[in-house]
């Protein structure tokens, strides 16, 4: 049973979080660095470039990398403080094991018995329960070196179909929505064509908070003309200077684009010659929007007509042009619907594929792109390879040197993963680069799948809130510690560089994975001596498929400040714009630019339906959740940091002042908030920027401080993505602070 | 030190803000002040608006900080940049915090010093740009050459002369206002006296504004 083996509040105390702050070297005025070293930022998909200052084996601080194009030098407050991780009083030095005598609950053990205790488990559970009661969970942080080991070692060594992903809770509805209208799941286009964009949309996307350094794209689009249209229900920093702000119910983005294309058509805003050239499914799409009329879709979404209207005529009339989403449409038990009818829109307008003329997802993840490209994610092998496809298959067994029937068929996604757990089908885990007890919804259900275990292993740097129930913690290692490659928002596969050595037992994510199968007995093709070697196995194995590495060097990457794939050969530069007319790609063959085989994109009808959990007269509002700038994901390395913290202390509910009126709230005031699942009790944010039937709380807080107690596990049919953007919830103003806040401090 | 290179400026742009404070934690990692911050980020209102504004040393031509100072303690560099207080003649006397019009002055009462935004002077003076600049992810706080101001943005305008009162000052640093908006709010007169033909638009009131937008009840 992997229950906490003491209570929180001693864990607490003995692994954190606390708050670093700057101190001895790093606090030094004038302090001459050793070296610096040209790497990027540890947290979202921007991946900014950053140089880090390193003394005496310590990172003390960065200097800007105005070199770099993507950022040129910007940051925003989390790169600039994410220094401060590196010599953390909670890092993780030696391995942990599960002791409720010791303080903490756990006490240190020499790494190799940790090993090889991990590797006794491992083998006791599928011996009495077969190869599939293990499961992986990985991370979308991984460099994609070791992306691509976690797929190996879980196919592969372990034997076990149950390997997912954290990627599942950030990007899954777009890849799926990608891959069903383009054929392939990637940004199309470099930033640099937001630039020239006339018209700039964005829908469900928090830029100014989640991806700080994009807001300079889109203002200086702004500064070249361009109108800005921001769909969300709150009003976010972004939106405060847009030229259109649709302040639209959570959960009916499909209604919009449906309503958008609807106006498209009626006011003949089509480009007749691109649909009829380069897409097919029209007309079954032009049919289902009929009923989408103006009226209507003010009436479902919320949003005046007119301002519907104005988009359209924008949208529709503009000669260029750039469509972002990101969570705000994704993360819907029908999240690639609201995806596929953003698409629609693209489509309609003919505006792909040329210069100034795109459409991305926002990656929300380090490595949200190379991380479900290269074998983490439950149905897929490297290369963006199908696992359910004979030659794919094929293909990746001959690169491992298995037969291709040794493989294991696809597996689950991560919240069908816990769903065995509790039907007694997998008895233990192994987690990496993943805190689900905080970033999965319906928080409770997973503690107490995760109390069922009969064993866990975590590979952590700090002991994170998942990781407490652990029987064993093997010490990891943090970005600047390692060496390898990451693919950001735009397709660019950059590098990280190692700047320091891990400390202590402290040892590189992928040398411990390579010591369990050793001590597993399984080291066959678990024996590289560095991430460059992965590398290359990884180039060969994505030879040929979508994700084609197999061209892309460190060198190239170096020499060109990073290369866009596709990228199939030693001599070829990248590609940073997808779908050029004329372009070439390993489908299509020359049939044209888009990923299927006859070279052609697919419109897809964008199916209507509401939210799994609509509001009624118990539960009367609807909870939406999001990041604040300050903080990062499950908040693991950014709760720590002491000015960030300091930024933004503790989660907040924001409400509308009507709202607060109707209920009697005060700004400040402690609120109890409910769901049908839980409920917590936070402190109120009085703002006008929200909608008066929406509600608003930040992800990133554990434990009773938790949105994830109150957000529902409906999923997306096709993603598999949790609907963490809307739930029914309701209100009411509480007698006073709750207990905990005598007790947590405020990143606990 | 960089030769024959075209005068670099620092742009501050409000209009561009996004609140996320990069300037406030990346002005803590100048070397000069390593851990004290001499930037704030102002809300303007957060129950109504996401508006912020970072608030930086606007180094007035003639700085009433220092023209308040009873101990001559705040300079003005020959390339006009204003210092923090020198710690030998500040007496904490809190005359320059009183005093500037732009609220950037701080008395740090711990060490009984007035610290202020010295433009990174440690870095601008060989070339770099200020710390706050070089990383602001919006570019609300920008170092550049007045050439690449105007051809990056053409729908502002910056602005370096101010009135309060019957006091007009003027700064090294620039504020970019909208071109279609109203610069004029910060100078009244600059119009009468260029001959402009422009006049001060009052913007829509925020809670209008809003009140306009969630035109919806909650359920």
């Amino acid at each position: 049973m992997a229950q906490q083996p003491v209570a929180t509040l001693e864990i607490i105390r003995q692994f954190g979080p606390h708050l670093a702050f700057a101190d001895g070297a790093r606090l030094s005025c004038g302090v001459q660095p050793d070296r610096v070293v040209q790497t990027h930022c540890c947290f979202c998909g921007q991946q900014c470039g950053i140089q880090l200052k390193v003394k005496d084996n310590q990172v003390v601080g960065f200097e800007p990398w105005e070199q770099f194009p993507l950022n040129r030098g910007m940051l925003c407050p989390k790169g600039v403080k994410r220094y401060l991780q590196g010599s953390h009083p909670d890092r993780l030095t030696s391995a942990i094991v599960r002791d409720t005598a010791a303080p903490g609950g756990f006490r240190p053990a020499p790494y190799l018995a940790a090993i090889q205790q991990t590797a006794a488990a491992i083998q006791r559970i599928q011996s009495e329960h077969g190869a599939g009661a293990m499961a992986v969970l990985s991370g979308a942080s991984l460099t994609n070196e070791k992306a691509y080991l976690m797929g190996k070692f879980a196919r592969v060594c372990l034997r076990t179909p149950h390997i997912d992903y954290n990627g599942r809770l950030c990007m899954v509805s777009a890849a799926a929505g990608n891959k069903k209208a383009f054929g392939i799941d990637r940004a199309a286009n470099p930033w640099a064509d937001i630039l020239g964009a006339e018209v700039v949309w964005i829908s469900g996307a928090n830029i100014a908070e989640c991806a700080p350094i994009t807001t300079s794209y889109v203002w200086q689009a702004r500064e070249n003309g361009a109108k800005i249209v921001v769909v969300d229900p709150r009003m976010t920093p972004l939106a405060r200077t847009c030229d259109l702000f649709l302040p639209i119910k959570p959960g009916r983005d499909a209604v919009l684009f449906n309503g958008i294309l609807h106006l498209m058509i009626e006011n003949h805003w089509l480009d007749r010659s691109f649909i009829e050239q380069y897409t097919v499914g029209f007309d079954a799409v032009a049919d289902s929007v009929r009923q989408w009329t103006p009226a209507r879709t003010a009436e479902m979404t919320g949003i005046a007509e007119r301002s519907i209207r104005q988009a359209a005529e924008w949208w529709g009339t503009a000669k260029t042009s750039f469509l972002l989403h990101a969570r705000g449409i994704e993360h819907h038990s029908h999240g690639v619907q609201n995806v596929l009818g953003a698409i629609n829109v693209v489509l309609a307008s003919g505006r792909i594929g040329r210069e100034f003329c795109g459409y991305a997802t926002i990656t929300g993840q380090g490595n949200g792109q190379g991380g479900r490209e290269h074998g983490q994610k439950c149905d897929q092998l490297p290369g963006g390879r199908d696992l359910a496809n004979p030659d794919h298959r094929a293909h990746a067994a001959q690169i491992w040197g298995i037969a291709p029937a040794e493989l294991p068929p696809p597996g689950v996604d991560v919240y069908e993963l816990f769903r065995k757990i509790d039907r007694g089908e997998i008895r233990g885990l192994l987690s990496i680069c993943f805190n689900p007890l905080v970033s999965l919804p319906d928080s409770q259900f997973v503690q107490r799948m995760l109390e069922k275990l009969d064993f866990y292993v975590a590979i952590d740097f700090f002991l994170n809130e998942t990781a407490r129930f652990a029987d064993i913690v093997l010490p990891g290692s943090l970005q600047e510690e390692d060496e390898g490659t990451v693919t950001q928002i735009e397709g660019r596969v950059i590098k990280i560089n190692q700047a320091i050595d891990p400390p202590g037992d402290a040892r590189q994510d992928w040398r411990i994975i390579q010591d369990i199968a050793q001590a597993l007995g399984r080291s066959h093709g678990f024996t590289f001596n560095h991430p460059r070697e992965i590398f290359d196995e990884l180039r060969r194995a994505s030879r040929g498929g979508i994700a084609d590495y197999s061209g892309i060097t460190y060198k190239k990457i170096d020499k060109q400040y990073g290369v866009f794939w596709p990228c199939p050969s030693d001599d070829h530069r990248g590609t940073p714009r997808l779908f050029e007319a004329g372009s070439w790609n390993p489908v299509a063959q020359g049939a044209g630019p888009f990923y299927f085989t006859d070279g052609k994109a697919r419109f897809n009808v964008a199916d209507v339906h509401p939210p799994a959990e609509d509001v009624d007269a118990d539960y009367p509002l609807m909870l939406t959740t999001g990041r604040v700038v300050s903080q990062f994901l499950s908040g693991t390395q950014t709760r720590r940091i002491g000015p960030l913290v300091e930024q933004y202390p503790e989660p907040r509910v924001e409400l509308h002042p009507q709202l607060a009126a109707s209920l009697d709230i005060a700004d400040g005031d402690w609120i109890n908030v409910e769901s049908r699942r839980g409920g917590s009790t936070l402190r109120a944010q009085v703002v006008r920027t929200i909608r008066p039937d929406t509600v608003f709380i930040p992800y990133h807080w554990p434990g009773l401080k938790s949105a994830n107690r109150l957000t529902i596990a409906a999923q997306d049919p096709i993603s598999k993505i949790p609907e963490y953007k809307v739930c029914a919830v309701r209100l009411q103003k509480a007698e006073g602070p709750p207990p905990y806040a005598a007790e947590l401090k405020p990143q606990q | 030190m960089i030769i024959n290179s075209p005068p670099k400026f620092f742009f501050l742009d409000p209009n561009r803000c996004i609140g996320c404070q990069a300037c406030v934690q990346a002005c803590t990692e100048c070397d000069t002040h390593k851990g004290h911050s001499m930037i704030h980020l102002e809300y303007v209102d957060r129950g109504a608006s996401t508006q912020t504004t970072p608030v930086i040393c606007m180094h007035c031509d003639s700085p009433t900080c220092a023209e308040v100072c009873p101990a001559d303690a705040i300079k003005r560099t020959e390339d006009g940049v204003v210092q923090s207080a020198r710690k030998p003649r500040c007496i904490a006397c809190s005359n320059c915090v009183l005093a500037c019009p732009f609220g950037v002055p701080k008395m740090h009462s711990g060490i009984e010093l007035m610290m202020k935004c010295d433009m990174c002077y440690d870095r601008t003076s060989i070339g770099k740009s200020p710390m706050c600049a070089a990383v602001c992810p919006s570019q609300a706080l920008f170092y550049s050459t007045a050439e690449e101001i105007a051809r990056l943005r053409p729908r502002s305008t910056p602005i370096n002369r101010f009135q309060f009162g019957g006091q007009t000052v003027h700064t090294k640093v620039l504020m970019m206002t909208p071109c279609d908006a109203a610069p004029d709010r910060l100078d009244i007169t600059s119009a009468l006296n260029e001959g402009r033909s422009r006049v001060a638009v009052e913007q829509t009131a925020p809670d209008v504004l809003l009140d306009n937008l969630y035109s919806v009840a909650p359920q």
